[in-house]
């Protein structure tokens, strides 16, 4: 087209040499939304770093506080919550007794309980640790985003929460994308009895409901975060596949490929040096708009109770809490993990949006 | 109306169009034109000189968002002013009173449509007519274009139409409302030389029939002068040259349409270098150099024997079933050591094809390719991996061959390090570096990226990594086709002064007869995969003995008598 040439001369006569990165991360930089959507994920990024360093969030364990406790800023909005300690169950029993007889609490005199030994003891050896127990809420009320039903505090289950459903996206989408980019490659590229083979076994895959598949590998594989990427990673790869089968496929007959071809590279240099590059911009759209999905489906899994193992957290293990948190009223680690979760994933989604636009700019 | 106020007045207009770094270009400079009603003006220049800027104007086209029309401009059509019209107005203008025809009839036309159908739209959302009134008038239009069996074909998709065939439909789509002003953008650039031929001959007869003032945008000087009543010539979003046809041919007053004129290859003669636009932006006057005489002669050292090539392509049909399509038939030519062996044929003919089979990015069918007495066609892959180097390929399309992610440097010490050229980084690099000067770049260019060269540069880069190799035979499959004509002038007199100094060996693949007669000593004709001609390059072109070579020699636009009384090719 006639007004391409004029740009072309501009771009010559100016004297820096940008690449075709350095043109698109220009672009990107004037779009507002998508920088301010990379600082968003830059900034989950540093946090999960963080966690996953052990600098923040590696208490999560700790119990800190009173169950259930409000956040700092809605301390007189909750539910009230009482803590039942040994002393006030001890009290209630006195003030029952001396209401009525003994024998109609238990249905039966001090002599016959068969359990009041037991109970005696437990008694002694709560009076031992109390002294613990009650220097255990030194934030009562104070925490940003309250306490769960363990009185754990609910900001480092959310930090944690994070570098682990970072970890579990991000890596999960890297693998897929590996998986991805290396059949289709091959089969783009080849064609012919290697992409009947692969486009069967594709077939074989894609026949089966995503959900379905992702249930059945993580049904058989022991729980852990590594699991749960590994079944990610062998569940969503076939979208990366179809994208980079069609893209090898097309650059295959590009006169670039074939004068590399002329002069003699190697199919692996061609495949990898000289095409790959060339599509490496829809595979950072795609890594993003996977890492998306990924966390989500990590949410679905844990909150179905296939996700990450006990000992760990993330956000759909802390939403596996909520229901039976939200009957008692008790809201605040839900919101969080929502608010969370929801700027993350709105963050990301721009960013892969402004990405294209930067990366391709055909499509303007 | 007054009968003398012209149809079309374009005034002062100004376009500039903003660019991703937030500059602003200036496409249009304020140019001012007039088009009376029933004649015909071509808009001449090459690209970025604001051609197409002009008419995408005209027919109010232009992106809104990054377009500025500058103050002032002004373009009147009968009167009405056209850059003020509401959108309303402008959609019961466009289609009616001015139509458009565009350079790619295939991504014109809408895939999911019949022809019909889409002439049928036009005709019942502009003049009223029912569908059935539409219907008959869609095929006498198409009668009217010349497209054969026009009651079957109007019932057809257009990827059941050839190239040429769509753009008749296109034009008579364009002249379906009977506009009073047509524009033609480059309506011929797609398309064969003989179908080019009858298109232009179908456009003038139109033109006469309905009394339609034509606008006809072209880079080819040569193809204006078959029909166009005044010409203008623009170049940097400047009219250079505006004047009536004979006088601008004959008495051409500007430097540059002087430049033009001279830079295409012409078929009666061969000097040793084509002249460029410098040479005539210069003080002193264009001294013409002297000829080149060309052809084999016996006794030439033979680097290149082929016999008997054949390339065929299967290609599935149903469950099991193949069909076999014969691309190249029996081809057999002998390419001498420093000469240039030239193929023409139309599209599909299967030049370049030959090309590519010779390069092995095809596989042969049948057939010997002898190099200094090897059959490279029957060596195995590592064999001929050593034998790549002395064979080269230039593309076409210089905007698809390098490879935008790698610089210059990048691009040109791959292949010396693929063939071991060179013993240190630092010993490429300086090669890369001379080459790149012998092909007329700056040695600066090397950290650049091809994105940031023009298409003369980048096919300079492209032959510069040929020449890494120091090759013997250099394949040139339509190099120099996508080129303006005077970098396409350029490019030729680089690779002449290559072959006189190295010499080279070039099998030179183009449909362009009149650049193929300046390049070659030998050429071969060829149709539908076969040869029908072969001979020296002056004796194919004066003694035509294949009744197709007359026919696509007969097809070059003829253009204006040249000042020297000789026709313009």
């Amino acid at each position: 087209m006639t007004n391409h040439t004029p740009l072309l001369a501009a771009d010559a006569a100016c004297p820096a040499s940008r690449s075709l990165w350095q043109l698109g991360w220009q672009r990107l930089r004037r779009d507002r939304i998508g920088l301010a959507a990379l600082w968003v994920v830059a900034a989950f990024v540093l946090l999960a770093l963080a966690g996953w360093l052990g600098l923040a969030g590696s208490h999560w364990r700790h119990e800190v506080a009173k169950p259930n406790t409000p956040p700092a800023l809605f301390k007189h909005y909750g539910p009230a919550t009482v803590e039942l300690t040994a002393a006030d169950i001890d009290a209630a029993q006195q003030h029952h007794t001396s209401t009525a007889d003994a024998s109609a609490a238990t249905g039966m005199s001090a002599e016959d309980d068969p359990l009041a030994a037991d109970m005696a003891a437990a008694q002694a050896a709560a009076a031992k640790t109390a002294p613990a127990s009650t220097a255990v809420p030194p934030h009562d009320g104070s925490l940003v985003c309250g306490s769960d039903s363990r009185g754990r505090d609910v900001l480092q289950k959310v930090i944690q929460g994070t570098a682990t459903s970072l970890l579990v996206g991000l890596s999960g989408a890297l693998l897929a994308m590996l998986i991805g980019t290396v059949l289709g490659a091959l089969s783009g590229y080849f064609g012919r009895r290697v992409d009947d083979l692969l486009m069967w076994f594709y077939s074989v895959f894609t026949s089966v409901p995503d959900m379905l598949l992702l249930l059945a590998f993580s049904a058989v594989m022991s729980r852990g975060i590594d699991t749960v990427i590994m079944v990610m990673a062998l569940t969503s790869w076939t979208g990366t596949y179809r994208l980079m089968r069609a893209e090898f496929m097309k650059h295959k007959c590009r006169e670039y490929v074939q004068a590399a071809d002329a002069i003699g590279a190697s199919h692996r240099s061609r495949m990898f040096r000289h095409i790959l590059p060339n599509v490496t911009h829809l595979l950072l759209v795609q890594f993003s708009l996977l890492t998306v999905a990924l966390i989500k489906y990590e949410a679905i899994l844990s909150f179905l109770g296939f996700g990450v193992g006990v000992t760990q957290t993330s956000w759909g293990a802390m939403l596996a809490e909520a229901p039976a948190e939200l009957l008692q009223g008790y809201w605040w680690q839900m919101a969080a993990v929502t608010l969370c979760m929801s700027l993350l994933v709105t963050a990301f989604s721009m960013l892969t949006d402004s990405l294209r636009d930067a990366l391709d700019p055909k499509v303007q | 109306m007054t009968p003398l106020s012209p149809l079309l007045s374009v005034r002062n207009l100004g376009v500039s169009f903003r660019m991703e770094s937030g500059e602003h270009f200036q496409a249009l400079k304020g140019i001012s034109f007039d088009i009376a009603a029933n004649r015909t003006v071509a808009l001449v220049g090459e690209s970025g000189s604001g051609k197409s800027v002009t008419a995408m104007a005209i027919m109010r086209l232009l992106p809104d968002h990054h377009t500025t029309i500058a103050a002032g401009s002004e373009i009147l059509f009968e009167g009405r002013k056209l850059l003020q019209a509401d959108r309303h107005t402008l959609r019961a203008l466009r289609g009616r009173d001015i139509a458009m025809i565009f350079q790619d009839p295939m991504s014109s036309l809408n895939p999911v449509f019949t022809v019909g159908d889409q002439i049928i739209e036009t005709l019942m959302l502009h003049t009223g007519m029912r569908r059935k009134a539409a219907r008959q008038r869609a095929i006498a239009l198409l009668q009217e274009v010349g497209l054969p069996e026009p009651g079957r074909k109007v019932d057809a998709y257009p990827h059941q139409l050839s190239g040429g065939q769509q753009q008749r439909v296109m034009i008579a789509m364009a002249i379906a409302c009977e506009p009073k002003l047509l524009i033609a953008d480059e309506p011929t650039t797609a398309l064969d030389v003989t179908i080019q031929q009858q298109i232009l001959q179908l456009l003038a007869q139109l033109q006469k029939k309905h009394g339609m003032a034509v606008l006809f945008i072209t880079h080819d000087l040569g193809l204006v002068g078959e029909f166009a009543d005044e010409v203008i010539v623009m170049r940097h979003g400047e009219i250079r040259e505006h004047g009536p046809l004979q006088q601008v041919f004959s008495q051409p007053q500007d430097a540059y349409t002087k430049a033009l004129l001279n830079c295409r290859p012409q078929l009666d003669s061969r000097p040793a270098r084509l002249a460029v636009i410098d040479d005539f932006l210069q003080d002193q006057p264009y001294q013409p150099p002297p000829q080149r005489a060309r052809g084999y002669v016996p006794g030439d050292d033979i680097v290149l024997d082929v016999q008997g090539l054949c390339k065929s392509f299967e290609s599935r049909e149903g469950l099991f079933g193949k069909r076999v399509f014969h691309a190249v038939k029996d081809v057999s030519f002998q390419l001498a050591r420093g000469k240039t062996l030239g193929i023409v044929g139309e599209s599909g003919s299967g030049k370049t094809t030959v090309g590519l089979t010779l390069m092995r990015l095809h596989q042969a069918s049948a057939g010997r390719a002898l190099f200094n007495g090897q059959d490279i066609l029957a060596m195995s892959p590592r064999e001929f991996h050593a034998c790549k180097r002395r064979i080269q390929i230039i593309f076409q399309n210089p905007y698809a061959s390098l490879n935008p992610r790698f610089t210059v440097e990048e691009i040109l010490l791959e292949p010396m390090v693929l063939h071991g050229i060179g013993h240190s980084h630092a010993e490429r690099k300086q090669l890369a570096m001379a080459l790149l000067e012998r092909v007329g770049l700056p040695s600066r260019a090397l950290q650049k990226y091809p994105h940031e060269f023009s298409g003369g540069q980048r096919q300079r880069i492209a032959i510069a990594r040929c020449l890494t190799m120091k090759p013997d035979v250099l394949i040139c499959d339509e190099s120099v086709s996508a080129l303006d004509v005077s970098v396409q002038a350029q490019v030729l007199n680089l690779l002449q002064d290559l072959q006189d100094e190295c010499g080279l060996s070039y099998l030179f693949i183009s449909h362009d007869l009149s650049v193929v007669k300046h390049i070659s000593d030998q050429v071969m004709v060829m149709q539908q995969g076969q040869v029908v001609e072969q001979a020296n390059a002056d004796t194919l072109y004066a003694h035509p003995q294949h009744p197709y070579t007359r026919q696509l020699l007969a097809a070059i636009p003829q253009g204006w008598p040249h000042p020297g009384g000789v026709a313009l090719a």
